[in-house]
């Protein structure tokens, strides 16, 4: 199971600022071990971010992303105390959700 | 003849003008660049990942003895974390020794939570999601703790003032194949590794600028790093023999610095390239 993601959700004017890190290796599948081995590739491949069941952000992300990504954006219509849900999905079909409140 | 030869060295002394301006120029918008890159990963500092994980691990019941961090003493008391970095290494009575944070803390899951010594450092450094530190996080948290607050090494306490000399005499000590003491890179202004700038160690800025960043996540390495880390990297790239983790010569070294620092205002867990 993934480490909890670390959300902050803060409004600002009339949009709500969204900084989200998350916990992930984010292996490109282009590196070799000490042995010499290819280190097979493990990375976030959809991001989904909701506000009251209304999806305000989807993205697909690829091995480019680095390790332990941080992602920041904004959008409108958030108000103080709504939920942020945050959903991401791997290559190897693990995935995390985690949740914040706007404040 | 005298006028080629004139001609010849004024060519050269302008060659050479030309040459240092522009490593200069270079070498400042370099610097730069990475201070602004730093700056920009600030907002999102991964050591917070590492800070959330040792708070669990702090809080939570661990070891063979089912017992949490909470009778642990850094110093301020049992289970006191606030400004409890700050004003360590410091010297323990129950463990009739200076200690610094990573230290105190395997004495603690050794003497309190009933881990043998050998499970406690099983993993000193960190590496990948199947190979993680419990004291990187543990550090990352307890530092954390300490952000704001002026460091504050008792460099009167008999122990510690021993320590803090010993540590000063290592600085300057040279040794290894390359001959090599900490005060080789670390003493002069404007030195470098690669792209990286180097502190100057022997200014009492450039000790507290570096000091109070520590620990810190490395982006190149994508792991939270302590003190320990950066000391046992220096003395490999010094070619010194490995620094054993927690040894008294690392404390010395720790408490050298540190101390260095006082008075500064604790910066950390900073992101370093």
């Amino acid at each position: 199971m993934a480490d909890p993601m670390k959300i902050r959700a803060n409004l600002v004017g009339d949009s709500t600022e969204v900084k989200v890190l998350m916990s992930h290796e984010m292996e490109t599948g282009q590196r070799k071990d000490s042995d010499g081995k290819t280190i097979p590739a493990w990375f976030i491949q959809r991001v989904k971010v909701t506000h009251n069941d209304k999806v305000v952000l989807a993205a697909q992300w690829g091995p480019a992303v680095s390790k332990n990504p941080f992602v920041s954006f904004k959008f409108k219509g958030g108000a103080k105390g709504d939920k942020v849900t945050i959903t991401w999905v791997d290559n190897h079909d693990d995935t995390r959700t985690d949740e914040a409140t706007i404040a | 003849m005298r006028t080629i030869t004139r001609r010849a060295v004024a060519a050269a002394v302008l060659a050479g003008t030309l040459a240092v301006t522009v490593g200069g120029a270079f070498a400042e918008s370099t610097a730069d660049e990475i201070a602004k890159y730093r700056e920009a990963l600030q907002d999102g500092n991964p050591a917070e990942l590492w800070e959330a994980r040792g708070e669990e691990m702090w809080k939570a019941p661990r070891g063979p003895s089912h017992v949490s961090f909470a009778r642990c003493d850094l110093g301020l008391g049992p289970g006191v974390v606030k400004g409890a970095y700050a004003q360590l290494p410091r010297y323990f009575p129950d463990a009739s020794r200076v200690m610094d944070l990573e230290t105190r803390l395997v004495w603690c899951m050794v003497n309190q939570q009933g881990y043998s010594e050998a499970d406690a450092t099983k993993t000193k450094f960190g590496n990948g999601s199947a190979h993680r530190s419990d004291l990187e996080a543990l550090a990352a948290y307890v530092t954390a703790q300490s952000r704001g607050v002026k460091m504050n090494v008792a460099l009167d306490e008999p122990h510690v003032r021993d320590m803090y000399r010993l540590g000063e005499k290592m600085f300057y000590y040279r040794g290894g194949t390359h001959d090599f003491a900490c005060a080789t890179c670390h003493g002069d202004d404007g030195k470098r590794i690669r792209l990286q700038d180097l502190p100057n160690l022997t200014k009492v800025e450039g000790a507290q600028k570096a000091y109070t960043t520590w620990p810190a996540y490395r982006v190149s390495q994508g792991e939270l790093r302590t003190f320990q880390w950066r000391l046992n990297d220096c003395f490999r790239q010094q070619r010194f023999p490995e620094l054993a983790f927690g040894s008294d010569a690392s404390i010395a070294l720790t408490a050298y610095l540190a101390g260095r620092a006082n008075g500064a205002a604790y910066d950390g867990p900073a992101i370093k390239r």
